[in-house]
């Protein structure tokens, strides 16, 4: 199936803005991060098609996640 | 008409209260600054130093926030610029909460640092500084590390607070204690070239989806840090977000949450 990853601040070093992968059906959030060498501890906000998501979600056919890094500093 | 209020009367032009007048009827009338200034706003006298926000804030509007509390819990990165912006906005009672003092690695960033306070309480910084900046300004500081044990006592009373904490834990208690006390929460985080702001009103979900899937004390700050520039951008609007909420103005940030991106010059809406 064909998802929409879109990266977020400092996800994008090294990587991409915007690309588009052919995932495996049931493909899960954590996975997608997995892949893309993000580590959990490492994720903030995780959107599936601009809603909140768990990192256990299937993603379907279409789905565009968004990954934004943990943000903690003051 | 109280003699005071004569004195007032006579010496503003325009509607406007100069601030030598402000500071003689403190003189003349032994009052403090803070009781000049509310007795010129409840009867329609704006001092002079606001004259500036007239356009789009209405007197009666400056007046309602110099009789708000605020409660700002970290006085560093975007601590001071959150309460430098709180004093000159002239919200009336500023709360500022940090247990540390400035070290020179702080001298980046933050706005209450300086060479000669190195070493010294930050908030005995902000208590100098916003006198300096508007004496009217009442300051109320409290060099503690906020935590469950003592949010209650620090936070009561509040009518908004302000998180410019460094440590994804203890925002999760800050949140937790606002909601028992039914206190709205600005949020704002910073690491880098990003940040994010979001406004959390009492029993809102908004804090639980920003740090759902993850609560370890730190973010992307521990491996980049933090600019000059980062911290002034997302406190202005954080301050922003106090205003609104304490004027009942335009539209908030809450259920949703506005990441910034100073690298790429982008700034996302996030629905939470």
């Amino acid at each position: 199936m064909k998802i929409l990853v879109k990266l977020f601040a400092n996800f994008r070093q090294g990587r991409f803005k915007v690309q588009e992968f052919e995932l495996s059906v049931t493909t899960t959030c954590a996975e997608v991060a997995a892949m893309l060498k993000i580590a959990e501890a490492e994720l903030g906000v995780v959107l599936v098609n601009g809603r909140h998501a768990q990192l256990a979600q299937p993603l379907r056919e279409g789905d565009t996640i968004s990954l934004f890094p943990l943000v903690g500093g003051g | 008409m109280s003699d005071l209020l004569v004195f007032l009367q006579a010496r503003s032009r325009n509607g406007l209260l100069p601030w030598a007048a402000q500071f003689a009827a403190s003189q003349c009338f032994r009052k403090g600054l803070a009781e000049v200034e509310e007795i010129a706003l409840a009867n329609g006298l704006l001092p002079a130093r606001y004259q500036r926000n007239r356009a789009m804030l209405s007197v009666p509007e400056q007046h309602r926030l110099f009789a708000r509390h605020v409660a700002v819990i970290g006085c560093g990165g975007l601590g001071g610029y959150v309460l430098a912006g709180l004093a000159r906005l002239g919200i009336g009672r500023i709360t500022a909460i940090d247990p540390d003092c400035f070290e020179e690695h702080n001298l980046n960033r933050q706005l209450l640092s300086s060479i000669k306070n190195l070493g010294q309480p930050k908030v005995a910084a902000a208590v100098e500084q916003l006198g300096a900046i508007n004496p009217a300004v009442t300051v109320i500081a409290y060099q503690e590390a906020f935590g469950m044990g003592n949010g209650e006592r620090l936070l009561r009373g509040a009518d908004v607070v302000v998180d410019c904490l460094d440590s994804v834990t203890v925002r999760l208690e800050l949140a937790e204690v606002c909601t028992l006390l039914g206190i709205p929460l600005v949020h704002g985080a910073i690491g880098g070239w990003y940040g994010h702001v979001s406004t959390v009103l009492p029993g809102a979900l908004s804090f639980d989806r920003l740090y759902g899937n993850n609560d370890n004390g730190k973010g992307v700050e521990v491996t980049m840090g933090n600019p000059s520039f980062t911290p002034a951008v997302v406190a202005a609007l954080e301050v922003a977000e106090v205003c609104k909420l304490l004027l009942d103005k335009g539209s908030i940030l809450d259920d949703r949450a506005l990441s910034i991106d100073l690298l790429d010059m982008e700034f996302t809406e996030i629905t939470l």
